[in-house]
């Protein structure tokens, strides 16, 4: 019991009127797709029609802005897998960015040893790795619970930046330059993928969202998404209702490692260059900034936090000296008004459940519960 | 860098200045012999003669930009925001003289970081005001995005970016306004084997790409003199255990390479751990934040640094120190230089990209800090390593290293 | 074939080794290793106090606790500013004048951090703590309190560290194994463990004490029972900064040029990763937490070379995780008693 699980219900009103989610939720699915299509569209075009009060600029270059944005934002949805769905407080996610960083440098950067391959093979194959660090990292330190397992990730993405300055073939500060990027040229016959156009990075970007988001619906759906809620709710009563617990949160850890790396990989092949400057703490505070602000659970929440954790230091990039003092204060006062998160997580059901809500409702979806992650006042989810 | 001292060297200096060639004759006497009694060695008088951004006052011109690019905010902001006074010094004083001619400073902010830089210079060549960059500050960030500025064809010049590897990229607007990493290291192995007379040195590095760089250059340099090594991390403050390691080697001397925020503490513990060998530093070392911040540890530090010592430089040090309110840091008055050159093309009606790029490659002129005049990669055409000591609480020049 | 060539490559790594054991410098250096970093730990320990009374009472990882250590550093440097000491040699008094300047920048320093972490409850937790936030969002306000607390520091003073000033020279008092003990070093190691069997006293036989106890272990009953649970909850950010404001000036004794705008972040980390090893909400176990890592990290530096001290630090906290998943001493601040 903490002191944080006494009576929220002033603040935080179980039923709370959400008319537009209502909406959304009793829509068919065709409808939804109707008003999504458009949606995505528009996010497609958005570095191409750099609207003048969202632009960065003159600060910051907006198409690359936008890649840093999607970047954070599929950073955030791996996260989202560990923290939100799983609920395991991870304050060293950077270190499996950081794998699938190096990993991307390792293989295609002429400053490195090894045998060069494309980078579309590499993307692959830095998931693949960092899934093997997520297993490495999960089995001795998985049985361990709530803080302690907080303070143990943290030490580990410390270790992985650290061992990136230490060990000699990592090239520490010195760094890898030439980092791989995918194939094709523009007109000129420059590479389209290159370091000073984001337009290219963030549509190829914004793709491998919604690729994931998919996957991870889907994931969420299945019987491990299932687990994965039931870990977060109340990790004794799954273990003694015969759920594999710490099989199940190893997988957490995984598939979060995987979009992790992935995102590792996109950031390297982007900059063109790694060193191991940014793999540090604040960066993985950052992170999970994103996922909390958004609301931990949501998809579509954590996806905002993101845009507003990357997106507000670089639209006061102008004024340098104030702009971490702006973000600083956003960070508390968007918490302290939205403590659920921008978007918080939705207790619902997860398999067949559109058509059991149609059944006993009437209507698309109940959503039961503002609180994200409240996983210590399980008795007022009713 | 105060008055008094400058007065004092200035007399120094001028008797010294007759004959560049003697003075240099001296130093070669001077070095192998005793430390503390060598000569000091004056100042090139040349250095009077530098060029002054302020030029004839008669320069005409449409309104353009130059841009600072590299840290205000974030890692090693202290050094960044050096450079980008120097900078400004330079454009204030030149807008001031040339009523006809007003140039802006615009001011992009990388945090120090790879990560960020990319973005930046991208906003910066997409910038058409923009025709010259004085940035960026760290090597990192400059093999991050240094191909931008290459394929937008912007000219660049880097006060303290000492990476050797940036001049091999092929980028043919890169230009180094210091001496790299490979000429600083051999000379300050020579000067402490040599002047200083050690036998053992001790060699602690950072982190950075710059204090790697530097000590991989001067661990060769030193060969067998070389009695033991350590790595510490940037931001690191407590150096116990590399202080016990270095007080077992007994050693005659010891140099950090690396800068002076973790240098400060770092000498002073040697010294309270009665660590008595000469602390030697780099130029990353070699700033009044580290003669002030090392207390008692200071005066028995010696620096080498790529950069003509700054002793006649009373005019740019009373109008930095007038501007800022501080006196001049490392790479302040490297930035002033170039951006002086800079400054001194768009004078001579090069307002264009192009144009001022090619002032910039063809550029043969002194600098307070040195003679200016780059090679086709963009390394200067000359560097000399100069040493300096600390006496009475102030950094002094020293000797010239041949 | 040649994938695996590379690998085999990458890690034996161009011939040299990139890791060494220097077992003759670790013997050699043995002892004057362990009371450095005796030294260097309890100071860790003061801090870890803070995130560790925090813990136990709120079971809410304080971050911004860092920055309520380094603004205490501000006050020792401009206490010592104030009263006209500037920059450079150490100047010589009376042992009588620095002991009393000394005190001085310690009830400065207790003041200023102790301030800090009260007004940081009640600017970033306490309107969460009103609206029933959820435990993790209060993670997030921390991290946004320590960028705004970091920000101003940088706006006021810029990105420089401030120049060491300092009164009393780190000299030898007297060896141990040959090893030198200096006055710096005993003023610390007494004066932290003094502090913190004086703060074990408050919190296991006071009135207030009881009351700490009381909501760390149940809130909600404690609350029915009389304890004014807000009270209690102010008390304890006041005696974390009071803590970090002591350890500040031990830390600014030890290193004149501590006070810079991000100079407090590592120092947060390792006392936290000491907080958690000796068992957070546990106050011997943040002592012993402290005084283990400070050692652990010199000896480690010794063994592996200077670069490897964090390394060590955080695998010794993974590896010890392992065998006791809640610390050395696993208790919890509630169950505490003497």
């Amino acid at each position: 019991m903490t002191v944080t699980s006494t009576p929220p219900a002033a603040a935080v009103p179980a039923k709370r009127k959400r008319p537009i989610s209502d909406w959304w939720n009793n829509l068919p699915r065709v409808q939804q797709w109707l008003v999504l299509v458009p949606l995505v569209a528009l996010i497609y075009l958005l570095p191409v029609l750099n609207p003048p009060i969202i632009s960065t600029q003159p600060g910051y270059d907006f198409p690359i802005a936008m890649f840093e944005v999607s970047r954070y934002a599929l950073v955030a949805i791996g996260l989202n897998i560990v923290v939100g769905q799983a609920g395991l407080l991870d304050l060293g996610y950077v270190g499996f960015f950081a794998v699938g960083a190096y990993v991307m440098a390792l293989f295609t950067s002429p400053d490195s040893t090894l045998h060069k391959l494309p980078f579309l093979v590499v993307l692959p194959i830095a998931m693949v790795v960092t899934m093997i660090f997520g297993v490495i990292l999960g089995t001795p330190t998985l049985r361990l619970r709530g803080d302690y397992l907080a303070i143990v990730t943290l030490g580990f993405g410390e270790i992985v930046r650290l061992l990136a300055d230490n060990v000699d073939p990592l090239r520490g500060n010195r760094g890898f330059q030439s980092v791989g990027h995918p194939p094709g040229t523009n007109a000129d016959g420059t590479p389209l993928f290159n370091n000073s156009d984001g337009t290219p990075w963030y549509w190829l970007c914004v793709t491998l969202i919604i690729l994931v988001l998919f996957l991870v619906g889907n994931l969420e759906r299945s019987r491990v998404g299932r687990a994965w809620v039931a870990i977060r709710d109340d990790e004794d009563a799954a273990e003694i209702m015969g759920l594999p617990t710490y099989k199940f949160k190893i997988w957490a850890f995984v598939s979060g490692a995987a979009v992790g790396g992935l995102s590792g990989a996109l950031y390297a092949g982007q900059l063109g260059f790694v060193n191991n400057q940014k793999f540090d703490v604040v960066t993985s505070m950052l992170f999970l900034a994103a996922v909390i602000l958004g609301g931990a659970g949501n998809k579509v929440g954590v996806l905002l936090g993101a845009i507003v954790v990357a997106y507000i230091p670089l639209r006061f990039q102008a004024i340098a000296e104030y702009k971490y003092l702006i973000f600083g204060l956003a960070l508390i006062i968007l918490m302290i008004f939205r403590p659920q998160g921008l978007l918080g997580a939705r207790q619902r059901l997860l398999t067949y459940g559109r058509q059991a809500y149609q059944r006993l409702l009437g209507r698309g979806e109940q959503v039961s519960s503002d609180g994200s992650l409240a996983s210590d006042t399980p008795g007022e989810k009713a | 860098m105060q008055r008094a001292r400058l007065t004092k060297i200035f007399v120094l200096a001028a008797a010294g200045a007759i004959s560049l060639s003697a003075c240099a004759a001296r130093t070669d006497s001077g070095s192998g012999g005793s430390d503390s009694s060598a000569p000091q060695a004056a100042a090139p008088s040349a250095a009077a003669d530098a060029a002054d951004p302020a030029g004839d006052g008669k320069a005409q011109c449409s309104p353009t930009s130059i841009a600072y690019a590299g840290t205000i905010n974030g890692a090693n902001a202290a050094l960044g925001i050096n450079i980008l006074n120097g900078a400004k010094l330079a454009v204030d004083q030149h807008n001031k003289a040339n009523p006809g001619c007003q140039v802006k400073l615009e001011q992009f902010d990388t945090e120090g970081t790879p990560d960020k830089a990319p973005g930046i210079v991208t906003q910066i060549v997409n910038t058409p005001g923009i025709i010259g960059v004085v940035g960026l500050p760290f090597s990192g960030e400059s093999k991050a995005a240094g191909n931008i500025f290459n394929s937008a064809g912007l000219v660049t010049v880097t006060p303290s970016a000492t990476a050797p590897a940036l001049s091999t990229n092929g980028w043919k607007t890169f230009f180094r306004g210091l001496g790299n990493d490979n000429s600083q290291g051999p000379a300050a192995a020579k000067f402490m084997t040599g002047e200083l007379g050690a036998k053992k040195v001790c060699v602690i590095e950072d982190d950075s790409e710059y204090g790697t760089g530097l000590a991989a250059t001067t661990k060769q340099g030193l060969g067998s003199a070389l009695a033991c090594e350590d790595k510490v991390k940037t931001k690191q403050t407590d150096f116990s255990a590399v202080v016990n390691k270095v007080k077992a080697a007994a050693p005659d001397a010891v140099f950090y390479s690396g800068y002076y925020q973790e240098a400060a503490p770092f000498a002073q513990q040697l010294n309270d751990a009665g660590v008595t060998a000469k602390f030697v530093g780099p130029d990353g070392v070699k700033d009044d934040e580290f003669v002030k911040g090392a207390g008692d540890a200071a005066a028995n530090a010696y620096f080498t640094c790529p950069c003509v010592p700054a002793d006649q430089f009373t005019k740019f040090t009373d109008a930095y120190k007038a501007a800022t309110g501080k006196d001049p840091g490392t790479y302040s008055p490297e930035a002033y230089d170039l951006a002086t050159i800079l400054l001194k093309g768009i004078d001579s009606g090069k307002t264009t990209r192009p144009a001022l790029l090619d002032f910039v490659k063809t550029y043969d002129g002194q600098g307070l800090t040195k003679h200016f005049k780059w090679d086709d990669k963009g390394e200067l055409a000359s560097t000399t390593v100069w040493t300096y000591k600390v006496e009475n609480g102030k950094i002094v020049r020293n000797t010239e290293i041949k | 074939m040649s994938m695996t060539h590379d690998l085999s490559s990458l890690v034996l790594a161009q011939g040299d080794s990139w890791i060494t054991f220097d077992v003759g410098a670790f013997v050699e250096n043995f002892w004057a290793n362990t009371i450095d970093g005796l030294a260097y730990g309890s100071i860790y320990a003061l801090v870890a106090l803070g995130y560790t009374l925090v813990y136990g009472v709120l079971k809410l990882i304080n971050f911004a606790h860092s920055e309520v250590f380094i603004y205490g550093a501000y006050a020792v440097w401009f206490t010592f500013f104030g009263l006209g000491f500037r920059p450079g040699a150490t100047a010589q008094l009376p042992v009588l004048e620095v002991i009393g300047f000394l005190l001085l920048a310690l009830l400065a320093a207790m003041a200023v951090s102790g301030g800090t972490a009260v007004l940081l409850e009640r600017v970033a937790y306490r309107p969460l703590r009103k609206r029933g936030a959820p435990k993790l969002v209060f993670l997030i306000t921390a991290i946004g309190a320590s960028f705004v607390l970091q920000q101003i520091l940088f706006i006021w003073r810029g990105g420089n560290a401030e120049q060491g000033i300092r009164l009393l020279r780190n000299e030898p008092l007297f060896k141990i194994f040959g090893a030198d003990v200096t006055n710096v070093t005993i003023i610390t190691i007494v004066a932290s463990v003094v502090l913190m069997l004086a703060v074990n006293a408050f919190v296991n036989r006071t009135k207030f004490g009881r009351g700490i106890r009381a909501v760390a272990q149940d809130p909600d009953t404690a609350t029915l029972m009389g304890v004014n649970k807000e009270r209690v909850i102010t008390l304890t950010f006041l005696i974390g900064g009071l803590l970090a404001g002591a350890a500040a000036l031990f830390y600014m004794m030890k290193i004149p040029q501590g006070a810079s705008y991000q100079g407090g972040f590592i120092l947060g980390i390792k006392a936290f990763t000491a907080a958690v090893l000796g068992g957070i909400g546990n106050l011997r176990g943040a002592l012993l937490g402290g005084l283990l890592l400070g050692v652990a990290e010199n000896y480690g530096q010794s063994l592996f070379g200077g670069e490897w001290r964090d390394v060590v630090a955080f695998v010794l906290l993974v590896l010890i995780l392992m065998v006791r998943p809640t610390g050395i001493l696993g208790e919890s601040l509630g169950k505490a008693r003497v």
